[in-house]
């Protein structure tokens, strides 16, 4: 953005000192720039994710929308945005005041610290704010180019980006960790069509090594392998956009936004993933350096009202501030006292696990490990102890048909447990793949729903199928379950169809 | 500083228009709109517009929660009518109400296109002249209460320099007679376009909670059009049961009255308002709700005569709204329609219910007067 958003001096003292204490402790994070904006600013910042352009959709005007209503009665006024980028972006609010500053900095140091080191985010693209952007321009583009056909190219493109954002979430949240599809080259050097057995010297032993039933069922194997070959696509592509771009007869506009969509879609998976351990980092290292070394003691009262403010629970809401900063305590204080490993696990008498204190003091040490290498659903699964769940008070909830309503289900560990890591799965979302691109032989897309118990939301697949059938023009279905019955849904560009499988 | 996002702003209130629009029906209907309506902008609240997306179904899915209570309480905070999704893990993804401000004028469009309302036609346009007073220039003479300071100096700077006065390490500038400038005028015609509606209201026994209530709905909809098409709309309230009296709108929705009903009364009111204040110049708009009963039929022959002699000729539009109740005969529509229903500015309508709301204002105002 333009100069005028530099900090002014008195901001750039006190950046300069939050920083001096982040890196002090050991933070690494990129350099990072502040911008003080004004309300208006700030919600447009908000409402396009964080940055300052993005490419024209309404969606960000309701956001906008929603936010400068939110401001206007008065409920929120605390931002703290900053961009996975190199270097980093964050924001100001102009009119708060100088400790909302400090805290805003202090955990803007700590979310970047999180971005440069996590794994999770290794893959992702540091110049995300110029390729934003870029991706801005070239929807622009679109917008102006198609303008003189029959419909305006505002709506037209604005169309489309809706039929893509409503497939977002159908991309491998795991494809930027593993290697899911084998090397081409490789694999056609080591294939063969005709069988030719077990090998040997011996001419005369060939008819016992390799008697003729047994090449036949070889042959067979290797021709049915060759069959999938020919099935597209050869695996189930979980990678739903990804088969859309290759193979969907798309329009070149089409093709550049739906690419730009699922770039954008990969860039912030990391950020959803983590949810819960980034969040917590970043509000666990606000609070230390604001109580150990940034707080005057005049402002300690806002502070501490502003503070418990991000960490208040809704009743029956899990906030991912508070989960998180407690967790990261809890792991620190375990591993400064000890209290893990086999030892520790196998000791059942109650109190001396209380007062279990070994002095390690390998807390600080142990939650940079930490991390660099986890991701939410890891995080909590080794980190989430049956002590944490009862100190939280955590529970799982669910909906109680009979009654009417929402009710407490269970406090026990290993069901809160699960239910968590259950949500986290697959970024909470359903695991959809491609099974087979030619489905009946007739052109059509068959995807398959992986049930995990949980049914999918039928209506909304419904439209979905819908904005899929209009990517890939011939028929689309979708195998999955609903109560219990397993189904086909099926939309034809006219209507939907439903069967039984 | 113009915001870039703007422009997305303006194309969600393309799509928020366009929802009204679509859900005019229901909005008419329930009257939730009405409650809200500030100086010139009603609040609207729509359900928020959201991608489909394969997703999995709340209820099946449940979560984790952080709080006090046993296995078995239900989720405090968490109304399921209201289906806030119970709050889910991080972001709360449930449905949220998004309230849009949309300003009356807007509303008057969506509703005149989704009812394809004509536009009104103010009557005698040529005749009803008032003046305004628009400055127009600058002149040399004139009242000194209207000098052009600006102007002024300006003439007398450049005199100064032309005649070599002004010198620039001492620039004192004075104007003299001769340098002054005063706006000046001209009269401009308006055709003037005040109108006044005059509503009128059976508040007799028979009349009950739920059919004043349709009658508020169809005011603030007849209100809202009207006042998109005259700048100053009057509003009158007329309440009758066996006597007629003008009230204030407060009193208008929520008085009750018992005893009998003679409509003619509310009628004479009516012509006496019309005849002292709003004579030749205004676009009148006597609006009537009843349920249709009336004292006698003598009664009822009065009232026609006082619409044919002296209300229909002088008013844009006379227009009787009969609301159903179970204790109405509902005669007074059939005697209206006998006598006047074929005169031009004359609407009669049949509410059964609120269902019924949308259909009327369209028999309302879809004359176009």
């Amino acid at each position: 953005m333009n100069r005028s958003h530099a900090l002014p001096p008195r901001l750039h003292d006190i950046r300069r000192k939050v920083e001096g204490y982040a890196r002090g402790y050991g933070l690494d994070f990129y350099d990072t720039v502040f911008e003080v904006l004004s309300f208006d600013e700030i919600n447009m910042v908000a409402a396009y994710g964080g940055f300052p352009t993005r490419y024209p959709h309404w969606r960000f005007g309701m956001e906008y929308e929603r936010l400068s209503k939110g401001y206007e009665y008065g409920l929120s006024k605390i931002y703290e945005m900053v961009i996975n980028n190199d270097p980093s972006y964050a924001y100001l609010l102009e009119s708060n005041a100088d400790v909302d500053q400090k805290l805003v900095m202090a955990h803007v140091f700590g979310h970047v610290d999180f971005f440069k080191n996590n794994f999770m985010f290794r893959h992702t693209n540091r110049k995300m704010m110029d390729q934003m952007a870029n991706h801005a321009t070239r929807v622009r583009r679109y917008q102006d180019a198609l303008t003189d056909q029959r419909r305006s190219g505002v709506e037209l493109v604005e169309d489309f980006i809706d039929r893509c954002l409503s497939l977002e979430n159908l991309v491998d949240y795991q494809s930027p960790y593993v290697r899911r599809r084998a090397d081409p080259e490789l694999e056609d050097q080591q294939r063969t069509t005709v069988a030719v057995g077990f090998k040997t010297d011996r001419e005369y032993m060939r008819e016992f090594i390799n008697p003729p039933a047994f090449l036949e069922a070889q042959q067979k194997k290797l021709d049915e392998e060759q069959s999938r070959a020919r099935k597209v696509p050869e695996h189930p592509e979980r990678d739903v956009l990804l088969f859309l771009l290759e193979h969907a007869p798309l329009e070149r506009w089409e093709h550049d936004i739906l690419s730009i969509m699922r770039e954008e879609s990969y860039y912030f998976a990391p950020q959803g993933q983590t949810k819960i351990m980034n969040e917590g980092w970043a509000t666990y290292w606000h609070s230390k350096i604001m109580t150990e070394k940034a707080l005057d003691a005049s402002e300690l009262i806002d502070y501490a009202d502003h503070h418990s403010g991000t960490l208040a629970t809704q009743p029956g809401q899990l906030n991912p501030y508070k989960l998180g900063v407690e967790l990261w305590r809890d792991i620190e204080d375990r591993w400064n006292r000890g209290r893990f490993g086999k030892e520790f696990e196998e000791c059942d008498n109650l109190e001396a696990r209380r007062n279990w204190d070994r002095r390690l003091g390998q807390g600080r040490e142990k939650i940079f490990e930490v991390r660099r290498h986890y991701n939410d659903i890891t995080f909590i699964d080794a980190f989430l102890t049956p002590e944490f769940c009862i100190d939280q008070k955590l529970f799982t909830f669910g909906y109680a048909e009979k009654r009417q309503r929402w009710e407490i289900l269970e406090r026990e560990f290993r069901q809160v447990k699960e239910k968590l890591l259950q949500m986290l799965t697959n970024f909470g979302q359903p695991v959809i793949a491609v099974e087979n691109g030619n489905h009946e032989n007739r052109g059509e897309l068959l995807l398959v729903h992986r049930h995990d118990g949980v049914d999918l939301k039928v209506d909304w697949a419904r439209d979905t199928l819908r904005n899929l059938q209009s990517m890939w023009r011939r028929p689309v279905c979708l195998q999955t379950r609903i109560e219990g019955h397993p189904v086909e849904l099926r939309f034809d560009g006219k209507e939907h169809g439903e069967r039984r499988v | 500083m113009s915001l870039k996002i703007k422009q997305d702003q303006a194309r969600f209130r393309d799509i928020v228009r366009g929802r009204i629009k679509s859900n005019l029906k229901k909005y008419v209907q329930k009257g939730e709109l009405i409650g809200k309506q500030g100086k010139d902008v009603v609040t609207i609240p729509i359900p928020s517009i959201e991608v489909p997306r394969f997703r999995f179904g709340e209820k099946q899915q449940g979560g984790v929660g952080q709080g006090e209570g046993e296995p078995g309480d239900p989720l405090s905070g968490s109304d399921p009518q209201e289906g806030q999704g119970g709050g889910k893990a991080g972001e709360g993804e449930g449905q949220h109400l998004l309230e849009v401000d949309v300003s009356l004028d807007e509303l008057a469009d969506i509703l005149g296109e989704e009812l394809a309302l004509p536009r009104i036609q103010p009557k005698g346009k040529d005749r009803i002249v008032a003046t305004r007073f628009k400055y127009t220039g600058v002149a040399p003479q004139g009242p000194e209460s209207l000098r052009h300071f600006k102007r002024t100096y300006k003439q007398a700077l450049r005199r100064q320099i032309a005649s070599g006065q002004y010198n620039y390490l001492r620039p004192v500038i004075v104007p003299t007679r001769e340098d002054r400038r005063y706006r000046t005028w001209k009269e401009v015609a308006q055709p003037e376009t005040n109108a006044v509606v005059i509503y009128m209201m059976d508040v007799s026994g028979s009349m009950g909670d739920e059919q004043k209530e349709i009658v508020r709905i169809e005011s603030f909809w007849i209100d809202t059009w009207l006042r998109r098409h005259y700048k100053g709309l009057e509003t009158r309230y007329v309440v009758h049961d066996a006597v007629a009296r003008e009230v204030d709108r407060e009193t208008f929705f929520h008085t009750r009255e018992s005893g009998g009903t003679m409509i003619s009364s509310a009628y004479k009111l009516c012509r006496e308002l019309v005849q002292e204040k709003y004579g030749s110049g205004w676009n009148v708009y006597p609006f009537h709700f009843s349920d249709g009963d009336n004292w006698s039929a003598d009664d009822t022959r009065l009232c026609v005569e006082i619409l044919k002699n002296d209300l229909l000729p002088v008013v844009n539009l006379f227009a009787y709204g009969q609301v159903e109740s179970p204790y109405g005969s509902g005669q007074f529509v059939k005697d209206l329609r006998e006598a006047v229903g074929k005169e031009e500015n004359v609407a009669l309508s049949e509410i059964p219910d609120k269902d019924g709301i949308y259909a009327s204002i369209q028999q309302f105002l879809g004359k176009g007067k």
